[in-house]
């Protein structure tokens, strides 16, 4: 049995099989798998009994939840307005240079994954940036690169 | 024309320790519902999130429906470019939240709250969760029926509009919905609900605590209150202020900005731009008959000074507007777009500086046919920055 399945069953014993858990469960999936496949979404309207269609409406609506494999690290920088006036691209450059990746790639060995995303809350210590779930803010290229070489050493 | 003199007033309130929460809650519960809506509507506490609708009167009209299955959801969808202030709070003084929601479903007929928590923030969940165990452990000792759960968003602007919201948490598309009906007659599972912002809900923590007169006597006329300021951009001193309500914009631009601040973004990307001409004549409230030009916000205040181009500040703000605009209805997802591509093409040279009218009144069109607040509120962010730096647009 293909491991995505166990998973999507334990979800659904966890949160419950109504549409109103569809939401949490997707969010476990992307959790393990660090994006939402095909597969897991007809295995997910599978267990939660509704139309594949319905599962794929939701899965794409939200920002956070990819459906394209992404890295073990996804690192979002923030370009709303704030964060743009106080060095976003600087972040980025940094970024690009240190990891080879432009915005949208993966590195080969899908340890990181470069986005940006919509304003994250942080304006008055801008720019800001979230790796999966931690905030790191004000931020400059060289603190950039002292984040950047603790997470290539996990 | 009616000059604003108000100077600029510190409050405390909503960090003040929450430590005494047992005894409020215990002494709140002990109220009739009925007597706690009439002191909230007294003290003339208006939605914090920015829309502003009383909140004692959003409380009655849940109150009154007779469904049996009612919710009280905590709106912590903060996604307006420029607030950051109900993280603070979540973090800062949770069980007033908390309390505020255990309230509320007293005053209503409700034992089930929700706290709509944006995934941006997903890394307060271990310590807000452990706040609402030892809350609910207390209620569960005390009798109080009341529990919370927390549900987490994934990266949607959108899903802070109510409607929106309830969409999402039924598992859907967060689309708005037509209202009427209204989320106090028919919301989360098409059950009467309250949304309230996470600080809207800490100050009726304090109006329970110290009585409605003590809130009431803070701010202006039709502006009631404190209010929590998320103040950015190009200030020496970033961060979030309680102020009271009515102070003019110009006292705010002399305690915060730079010394040469151009214009000030009131109310987040949605909100209004006011150039530096019109800082005295503005005031920061709801609207109102006495205060001239009152601009209300949900607290996001950014500051620009004039080494910014107010071209890249919309440009910036539309395609903010053209990722998050929901898609459901036309004028919203057509007219983003093309709001967008108008200003760099004018901005080019493609078109001609005359096509920034055309698309101002594409703009008044979106604010008559848009379904929800977010297509109908692009226009004024967009009016007013293209009529006050137009130049600014063209060369």
């Amino acid at each position: 049995m293909n491991p995505v399945q166990d998973l999507i069953k334990d979800l659904a014993n966890e949160h419950g099989r109504s549409r109103a858990n569809l939401l949490p469960i997707l969010q476990g999936v992307v959790e393990q798998e660090k994006f939402l496949s095909e597969y897991s979404m007809i295995e997910i309207a599978r267990e939660l009994d509704l139309p594949a269609a319905d599962v794929y409406g939701t899965a794409t609506f939200y920002s956070f939840l990819e459906h394209k494999k992404m890295g073990t690290f996804i690192i979002r920088v923030c370009k709303t307005i704030t964060c743009s006036m106080k060095g976003k691209n600087q972040i980025l450059l940094a970024i690009e240079d240190m990891l080879k990746i432009g915005i949208g790639e993966t590195t080969p060995d899908g340890k990181f994954s470069l986005l940006q995303t919509n304003c994250l809350g942080w304006c008055h210590k801008a720019p800001a940036m979230l790796i999966n779930d931690d905030v790191y803010t004000e931020l400059t290229p060289e603190l950039v690169r002292d984040i950047l070489s603790q997470y290539l050493k996990k | 024309m009616v000059a604003a003199t108000y100077q600029l007033k510190r409050a405390d309130f909503i960090f003040k320790n929450d430590n005494d929460w047992e005894k409020i809650l215990d002494k709140t519960l002990k109220r009739a519902p009925q007597e706690l809506i009439n002191e909230l509507m007294s003290s003339e506490l208006k939605g914090r999130g920015g829309a502003g609708f009383p909140t004692g009167l959003k409380w009655k009209l849940t109150a009154e429906d007779s469904s049996e299955q009612k919710f009280v959801i905590c709106n912590a969808d903060e996604g307006e470019p420029g607030t950051f202030k109900d993280r603070e709070i979540l973090s800062k003084v949770p069980y007033k939240v908390l309390t505020a929601m255990a309230v509320c479903g007293h005053v209503i007929g409700s034992q089930q709250g929700y706290i709509y928590l944006r995934g941006e923030y997903k890394f307060l969940v271990p310590e807000l969760q452990k706040a609402i165990n030892e809350f609910e452990y207390y209620c569960q000792q005390t009798g109080h029926e009341f529990s919370i759960k927390i549900f987490l968003g994934s990266g949607a602007y959108i899903c802070g509009e109510e409607t929106a919201l309830f969409e999402s948490m039924e598992g859907k598309r967060g689309e708005p919905r037509n209202k009427p009906p209204y989320p106090t007659s028919s919301g989360y599972m098409s059950q009467p609900t309250v949304v309230n912002n996470v600080e809207t809900l800490a100050h009726t923590f304090t109006i329970f605590k110290y009585g409605a007169k003590k809130f009431y006597d803070l701010g202006v006329q039709y502006s009631r209150g404190s209010k929590l300021f998320s103040v950015s951009g190009d200030t020496p001193k970033p961060g979030i202020y309680e102020l009271e309500l009515g102070m003019s914009l110009q006292d705010f631009v002399n305690e915060f900005g730079d010394g040469d601040t151009k214009a000030v973004q009131v109310g987040g990307a949605s909100g209004f731009l006011v150039p530096r001409k019109r800082f005295e004549k503005t005031t920061i409230g709801y609207r109102g008959k006495l205060t001239g030009i009152s601009l209300p916000t949900g607290g996001s205040m950014m500051l620009y000074n004039s080494s910014r181009s107010m071209y890249n500040v919309l440009d910036n703000y539309l395609e903010f507007f053209r990722e998050e605009s929901c898609g459901q209805c036309t004028p919203c997802r057509v007219g983003c777009q093309q709001l967008h591509s108008g200003i760099k093409a004018v901005k080019r040279g493609e078109k001609p500086a005359q096509y920034l009218d055309k698309l101002l009144k594409l703009t008044e069109t979106m604010q008559l046919t848009a379904k929800c607040g977010l297509g109908q509120s692009v226009a004024n962010s967009f009016s007013s920055i293209v009529e006050n730096f137009r130049e600014e647009m063209i060369y």
